[in-house]
């Protein structure tokens, strides 16, 4: 609430200062650069910024994720046992000094493989977030800003709405694992497919979001002050339309790390995902659902860390999208 | 409406058809061979004989408009045959799974219940926790209730089903043993022994997919019901003496209903979706895991079949969603 009346109390500030009369003439220049010289400058992203850490949620889902990302990336430097090291004598065991979290059925370090995981299942989604976001971008921007190209790309859209995705997903995971690992290796093979198959069966969402941004921008002055001086599409869509949707972008983008990393947890935990010895979250949990029983913890930390990086990712993509909304912010 | 309703099944047509070609298309092209388990000791002119009789030989626009016809001529055709006791799909070909050799739309006939009283349940549940959690939520914003209830949904809407399956399995399953594990779907309801049987093995897998749903509709019914408390209209039937109790059960709740239904109906088909999932964690035998055998198995037309059926729940329930939401709200004309 202190936020909020400090919020207030410097858009009234602002409102005085502007209705106010002009001011005072004093014996003083106006500073060389006022940029700088200004004390609180109030430009678009410090004010998100602002707007952002005043939502306790995202801020600590912030932090987390930004932990987990350090988890992932940092800890196979300080942890340096091998994810894919056998050692058949170690096999089974619990938390221990010389394997903190348990190692599995074949020895290998539990918390090592926590690590590998983790870097492949955020690598997958930051990926394939990336991949949906700019085909969907694209596909919005094209749609929105060419009247002609309007009823066809969203024709399109809509029939890729209507796939059945999941279903769709595991047959193109299926039915294309083995040639592409053939050309790519094992791993890259099913990387590329994994993240081109959730990149092209996500971006749907982005592009009508985008459309519709779009569509309201163009009949903005500004829009028209840029057309009338002759500035050609392609700057047009890049200077002035771009920018101005780059908020609802940003908000599907995160929100997109979050689905991209359950799809390719859930093909993985279908047994569609990435071959066994190259572990990623959703891979983990499945190896270790045969032996739920008797090794229950192998199976939750996998779990809880998909569970709380999405939580976190979601969290963040919440209060960003309150951080941009210009209605809600200052409330 | 009427007009609208006939112009968008006249449209859900082409669409369908191309999404069926799309799936057609990508089996088409993948490099698996369905007669890829026949051993290598049969000769090559038998293999070569089987595979015409599976109606491989042909070039493969033959086989989908063979396809087509089998699914929207012959099918038909046969349940009203088996209907009315005519006989106009005599000696007309179905749909046949490569594995079984049975008529793919029999094995799904059987597989069909069980899925649906899962699914079915758990949707229904989902939606009756939600309603209330989201009018309460909204009644009483940033409450504690509030608070709890969008970070349980929040952790609901975060949870992959297949973790939370495991979870509830481990201990309700395995640690408290209250529940079985596994889904049998070969017991039948015959009196009050085997209902209860049967009610305690749809606990785990309807609260788990429940719990999903609740999370997703609760968030959609509070930011409706905050929409319209703001609005002058409520304002109005306060300031003019109606109980609260009528203001929000009967003017607010009836408005912010109306997108939260098209919600719902928009939601079912993903839910079906999703059930692949959730049926493999409980080793329920439905509809998710035929899919999943017969693509392991390379049954084309097995797949083919339900991967269509998938795609007809979605494009059936846009429409439904999108007519319900013209015949609930007076203010959406679509004509």
């Amino acid at each position: 609430m202190t936020d909020r009346e400090r919020q207030q109390a410097l858009d009234s500030a602002e409102l005085v200062a502007e209705t106010a009369g002009p001011a005072p003439v004093t014996g003083e220049l106006p500073p060389d650069d006022p940029v700088a010289a200004g004390g609180e400058t109030r430009s678009q992203w410090r004010d998100v910024w602002r707007q952002f850490r005043s939502h306790k949620g995202a801020m600590v889902a912030l932090v987390l994720f930004l932990g987990i990302l350090l988890f992932v990336s940092v800890g196979p430097l300080i942890w340096t046992l091998d994810a894919t090291y056998v050692d058949i004598r170690a096999r089974n065991s619990g938390f221990s000094a010389a394997h903190p979290l348990g190692t599995d059925q074949l020895g290998r370090d539990m918390l090592a493989r926590l690590m590998a995981g983790g870097r492949v299942s955020i690598a997958v989604g930051l990926t394939a977030m990336v991949i949906a976001v700019t085909l969907g971008s694209f596909v919005g921007l094209v749609a929105g800003y060419f009247r002609r190209m309007d009823a066809p790309l969203m024709r399109l859209t809509e029939l890729f709405l209507a796939l059945p995705l999941l279903p769709l997903l595991l047959l193109m995971v299926t039915l294309f694992r083995e040639s592409l690992s053939q050309s790519f290796g094992p791993a890259m093979g099913i990387f590329i497919l994994i993240v081109g198959a959730i990149g092209a069966t996500s971006w749907m969402q982005a592009a009508r979001i985008v459309r519709g941004d779009v569509l309201g921008l163009k009949e903005r002055e500004f829009i028209l002050a840029a057309k009338s001086i002759g500035t050609p599409p392609a700057r047009m869509i890049l200077r002035h339309v771009l920018p101005n949707v780059l908020s609802p972008i940003m908000v599907a983008a995160t929100l997109g790390i979050a689905t991209a990393i359950i799809t390719e947890s859930a093909l993985s935990f279908l047994g569609l995902g990435f071959p066994p010895d190259f572990p990623t979250w959703g891979r983990l949990l499945f190896d270790a659902v045969d032996q739920m029983v008797l090794y229950p913890s192998r199976v939750i930390l996998p779990g809880l860390f998909i569970s709380l990086t999405v939580l976190c990712v979601n969290y963040v993509g919440d209060g960003l999208r309150d951080a941009m909304d210009p209605r809600i912010r200052g409330r | 409406m009427l007009n609208f309703t006939i112009r968008r099944l006249l449209l859900a047509i082409p669409t369908l058809i191309f999404i069926s070609l799309v799936i057609f298309l990508l089996l088409e092209a993948s490099p698996g061979d369905p007669l890829g388990d026949v051993p290598l000791t049969v000769p090559p002119e038998v293999k070569e004989r089987m595979r015409e009789a599976l109606g491989l030989g042909q070039a493969w626009y033959v086989r989908y408009g063979l396809w087509l016809k089998q699914f929207f001529w012959v099918e038909p055709l046969y349940w009203f045959d088996s209907l009315f006791g005519t006989g106009f799909s005599d000696g007309m070909q179905r749909i046949i799974s490569f594995q079984s050799r049975s008529p793919v739309f029999d094995v799904i006939a059987q597989r069909v219940p069980q899925t649906l009283t899962v699914i079915g349940m758990s949707y229904l549940v989902g939606v009756l926790i939600a309603i209330p959690i989201g009018i309460i939520s909204a009644y009483r914003q940033y409450s504690w209730f509030d608070q709890i209830g969008t970070f349980v949904s929040m952790i609901g809407f975060s949870m992959p089903t297949f973790f939370t399956g495991v979870v509830l399995i481990i201990i309700f399953g395995v640690k408290l043993q209250w529940f079985p594990s596994v889904y049998d779907t070969t017991l039948v309801v015959r009196d009050w022994d085997s209902f209860l049987a049967q009610v305690r093995q749809m606990v785990m897998p309807v609260t788990v997919l429940a719990l999903y749903n609740a999370a997703q509709i609760s968030r959609f019914m509070r930011a409706s019901m905050l929409d319209n408390l703001g609005q002058d209209y409520v304002r109005t039937a306060r300031a003019k003496g109606l109980s609260e109790r009528t203001v929000v059960l009967k003017h607010v709740l009836r408005n912010s209903l109306i997108p939260v239904v098209t919600v719902i109906a928009l939601g079912l088909p993903a839910v079906f979706g999703g059930a692949l999932i959730t049926e493999q964690v409980f080793k329920v035998n439905g509809i998710g895991q035929l899919l999943i055998t017969a693509i392991y198995a390379n049954d084309i037309p097995m797949v083919l079949t339900v991967t269509f059926l998938f795609a007809i729940l979605i494009v059936m329930f846009t429409l439904i969603a999108d007519i319900l939401y013209g015949v609930l709200d007076p203010r959406i004309r679509y004509d």
